[in-house]
């Protein structure tokens, strides 16, 4: 698909000479997705397409309770304060962005009137702001009506540094003022291609100003409304256990007509993922189960003859290993794996290609992930048109040794490569967690049959992913050669999930390991494209930027993808939930409804 | 006797001062912290990490934490959750409830399973009934309560579909909410309440054999009293004291939950949130409920010391 082509065909959409039923399938044809597809629209000055609703009940009510299992259930309702999905998806069966993420990826307004575009008035040509028609009529929980003014204390809410809202990050590159009533303005400091964030999804839930503004800041802890949610969604409140149990009953004056379906909704903590699977798809306890990262073989056993099955959501989740350009056992002022230094085997760029060939994706799939998992040489897998066609992986242990004995690692009398008196061993680490000791296993094996001697460790999750300055265990320490775990995908947008490993983030003593690049990995050209791609607002040249700093990352060998990992849900047979890969699992609860 | 009790008391204010700073010393110095899950997540800029390390004292060091952590309990202020951001004494009180009905009536099963067979035994030493009963402890004690929890769920929820095995908030009033009360203890209650009565059972035949060769016993039975009125007015009372020991001594875990159990049905007591609080480094939940266990083996001790003395008059109180 060629710039000019695609300019032509959007202005045959607004002009009406094109269905944009038919762009969006021709784009798709392409390789593009449909959320895609429509954010090109959008930015084209063509307005998104609400998507064909497949929600079939004709009148509120009646469906009985919906019996929710969270195996780690929610522990606060706040979602300014939710540290996890677990949070997001309890605080949001009550309170409602301005718009999610639906089925098909496409933006759906839920608070909003309508979805901005250029056509509407809605977005600006320069991509510095965003303007949002709320929907007249809605009202809050208590009766009182939701406004502009709500809208806005959000922002300042989640921006005051006191409150320490982990949503700030999402609101701080803007401000936000009230047009009227029911109109918002979002101003953005530079041009934001992507603009669907701020109010949009998980963390773009609306609290209730008349009931927050008095703690706001310092105060934000004694919120009596912290644990009593009072929102707009399609359930009321009445009862939190903080990692037990969700209660809420069902909205009469909900503002979407003919939902919610069920009656009562019960979001119940605890357990374990497999135990979780099992009441669901085995004796039909619960209706639907979340996040169940359970081995393939063990779900198709559960699903023989049972009451439930499983579902899959793609997103770009991605578990990959990462290798680590610095030198984790040599100390340089106080600090393992600093800049100063360079690793010592990794790099020479040839031990790093043949890593990445030793790694048997296909194995890994059949054994471990199955359904939940497709194999790519990609860290950024998704929307579609972000996703490069330049990569291909292979596992060849041949070619692999090949590559080591050209770039001069021969073999030693134990068959362990060395060169300039250097032994080719890595220190191989990951957190414990059944799938990835399995996959250290399948890629160890590899490596031995190439030369190269891995010893493998395994971090308990709670340290490896902590962000303790005194723990040397933590993956941003990186103190190994090479490591693995998962990084989510949180937003069908590449920019967050690409910042991570640009030269100005590597994690350092200095900024107490927090900066995201923990391979420390420094390259000039992937700096430029991000910074470049931030400020993009042409879509096709901002996609193309991804794609170039993907492909950077591959022929560096700075990671090495292993499973582009799907969500995984157990859902009953009757149940029909609107699930997305781009959005947490209860962000459209109201279109989820039961067929006999 | 009061002063007695008193002096005991007074004992126990060192000591437990003793337990709270070596447990906050052992919380502090364990590795992660409750703000882990945001370091993955590329949404959530450092400095608000920062900003709710600072907030909630994780950086000051660790004398100071404990030293605010005592006063403030002393003031009667538990804290609050990291995680949740709940008072911490809220948290204990909103789990209290499950944990002592589940863990409650499956020690009142095992005491009720125990005591009658572990007498009836050691009147019959060597019998077919003392045999089965042996054998049967036996099988009990060995078996860890996360294989039966297990067993029993695949025998009773997944084959026969008789019990559920999630147990959660019931809705409702009446006879029909008692009803599925009582139903979805059933599983949880019996594999705690077999394994207690399992050891319990041996404990209380022992205990029996004990007594029932003493000489005042021979001298009872010679001067004509009956089988029934022997065994329990003259043995089982003083067979009964170190029984009521261990009674007491377990006293604590009927308040403390029981983990695993708790872990397997998803009850909501105090085991699974002190589990979770574990997982998620939530230091004042888990500072706060292993403190509230100290205060309770230190109580129930006091109370099996003066029950022996009323089992037992020539146990006097000084």
């Amino acid at each position: 698909m060629f710039d000019k082509d695609l300019r032509s065909m959007i202005d045959d959409v607004k002009g009406g000479r094109m269905d944009r039923r038919a762009f969006v399938k021709r784009m798709i044809a392409v390789g593009l997705t449909a959320p895609m597809a429509n954010q090109i629209l959008a930015i084209g000055g063509v307005a998104m397409a609400q998507s064909p609703n497949p929600y079939k009940p004709t009148k509120r009510g009646g469906g009985g309770p919906l019996k929710l299992l969270w195996w780690q259930g929610p522990t606060l309702l706040n979602p300014h304060f939710a540290t996890g999905t677990k949070d997001q998806d309890g605080s949001r069966l009550f309170y409602e962005p301005l718009a999610s993420w639906d089925v098909d990826g496409h933006l759906n307004p839920i608070l909003a009137a309508e979805i901005p575009s250029i056509k509407n008035g809605g977005l600006s040509a320069d991509a510095k702001s965003v303007t949002w028609k709320l929907k007249p009529g809605v009202k809050w929980h208590d009766g009182k009506p939701f406004t502009a003014d709500d809208v806005v204390f959000n922002w300042e809410y989640a921006t005051d540094p006191a409150t320490a809202a982990v949503s700030s990050g999402t609101y701080a590159d803007m401000t936000v003022e009230k047009v009227d009533d029911l109109t918002v303005r979002i101003n953005f400091k530079k041009p934001t291609p992507f603009w669907a964030n701020a109010f949009v999804g998980a963390y773009g839930c609306i609290i209730p100003k008349h009931l927050f503004v008095e703690y706001k800041g310092g105060k934000s802890r004694e919120a009596p409304n912290n644990l009593k949610p009072v929102g707009t969604g399609p359930y009321k409140f009445v009862e939190f256990k903080p990692g037990d149990l969700v209660r809420g009953e069902i909205n009469p004056d909900y503002h979407m007509p003919n939902r919610p379906y069920f009656d009562t909704v019960e979001m119940k903590g605890g357990g374990d993922a497999v135990s979780a699977a099992r009441a669901v798809i085995q004796t039909g306890e619960y209706d639907f189960a979340w996040n169940i990262q359970v081995e393939d073989e063990v779900l198709l056993r559960l699903e023989k003859g049972g009451k439930g099955k499983t579902l899959y959501a793609v997103g770009g989740d991605i578990e990959f290993i990462a290798i680590n350009f610095t030198d984790p056992n040599v100390e340089v002022d106080g600090e393992r794996s600093s800049m100063k230094t360079k690793h010592p085997i990794l790099s020479d760029p040839a031990v790093r290609k043949a890593l990445a060939m030793l790694v048997d994706r296909e194995s890994v799939k059949k054994v471990i992930y199955g359904r939940a998992g497709r194999t790519t040489a990609n860290y950024l897998n998704g929307p579609e048109e972000f996703v490069s066609k330049n990569t291909k992986w292979e596992f060849n242990i041949e070619k692999a040794s090949q590559l080591l004995e050209q770039a001069g690692w021969k073999a030693g009398s134990d068959g362990i490569r060395e060169k300039d008196g250097k032994r080719l061993k890595l220190l191989y680490q990951t957190s414990i967690n059944g799938p990835r000791q399995k996959t250290q296993a399948i890629v160890k094996q590899a490596c031995q049959k190439a030369g190269i001697d891995v010893e493998l460790k395994s971090v308990v999750a709670s340290v490896f992913f902590s962000s303790d300055v005194a723990n040397p265990d933590t993956y941003s320490k990186f103190y190994a050669d090479i490591e693995m775990f998962q990084i989510p995908m949180t937003q069908p947008d590449p920019a967050l999930h690409m910042r991570r490993y640009l030269s100005r983030n590597v994690a350092t003593k200095e900024n107490k390991w927090q900066g995201q690049n923990f391979p420390r990995w420094v390259n000039k050209d992937y700096d430029a494209a991000i910074d470049a791609a931030d400020t993009e607002t042409d879509p096709i040249k901002r996609a193309d930027l991804y794609i170039k700093c993907n492909d950077l990352l591959w022929q560096n060998t700075v990671v090495i993808p292993v499973m582009h990992r799907l969500a995984v849900e157990a859902c009953s047979n009757t149940l029909r939930p609107a699930l997305s890969g781009w959005a947490n699992q209860t962000d459209n609860l109201q279109d989820w409804y039961r067929e006999a | 006797m009061s002063q007695y009790i008193l002096r005991r008391l007074m004992i126990a204010i060192p000591s437990l001062l003793g337990i709270s700073f070596v447990l906050f010393i052992v919380l502090a110095l364990a590795p992660g912290d409750p703000f882990s899950e945001l370091a993955t997540n590329p949404n959530v800029p450092p400095e608000v990490q920062a900003a709710l390390r600072a907030k909630f004292g994780l950086d000051d060091p660790i004398y100071l934490r404990y030293l605010h952590w005592l006063s403030a309990m002393a003031h009667g202020d538990w804290g609050f959750s990291f995680v949740s951001r709940v008072d911490v004494d809220t948290l204990i009180l909103q789990r209290l409830p499950a944990t002592l009905y589940v863990i409650g009536s499956a020690q009142i099963l095992a005491l009720l399973i125990a005591i009658p067979v572990g007498v009836y035994a050691a009147t019959r030493p060597y019998s077919l009934f003392d045999s089965l009963a042996n054998t049967f402890a036996f099988i009990g004690f060995s078996l860890p309560t996360f294989f039966t929890g297990i067993l029993f769920i695949l025998i009773f929820s997944v084959k026969l579909d008789w019990l559920p095995f999630v147990y959660s908030d019931v809705p409702g009033t009446g006879i029909p909410w008692l009803l599925e009360t009582i139903r979805q203890a059933i599983m949880p209650v019996m594999v705690l309440g077999l394994f207690q009565a399992a050891s319990m059972t041996r404990f209380v035949r022992s205990a029996m054999l004990d007594v029932i060769r003493l000489d005042y016993v021979t001298t009872a039975r010679a001067k004509g009293l009956g089988q029934a009125k022997v065994i329990i007015k003259h043995v089982m009372r003083n067979a009964m004291i170190p029984v009521v020991t261990l009674i007491a001594l377990q006293m604590p875990a009927v308040f403390g939950g029981a983990i695993v159990t708790e872990q397997i049905f998803r009850i909501p007591g105090i085991g699974s949130l002190l589990i979770s609080s574990i997982l998620a480094n939530d230091t004042p939940v888990v500072m706060a409920v292993t403190f509230v266990f100290a205060c309770l083996v230190v109580l129930f001790n006091l109370i099996a010391d003066v029950l022996y003395g009323w089992l037992d008059p020539r146990i006097s109180f000084r």
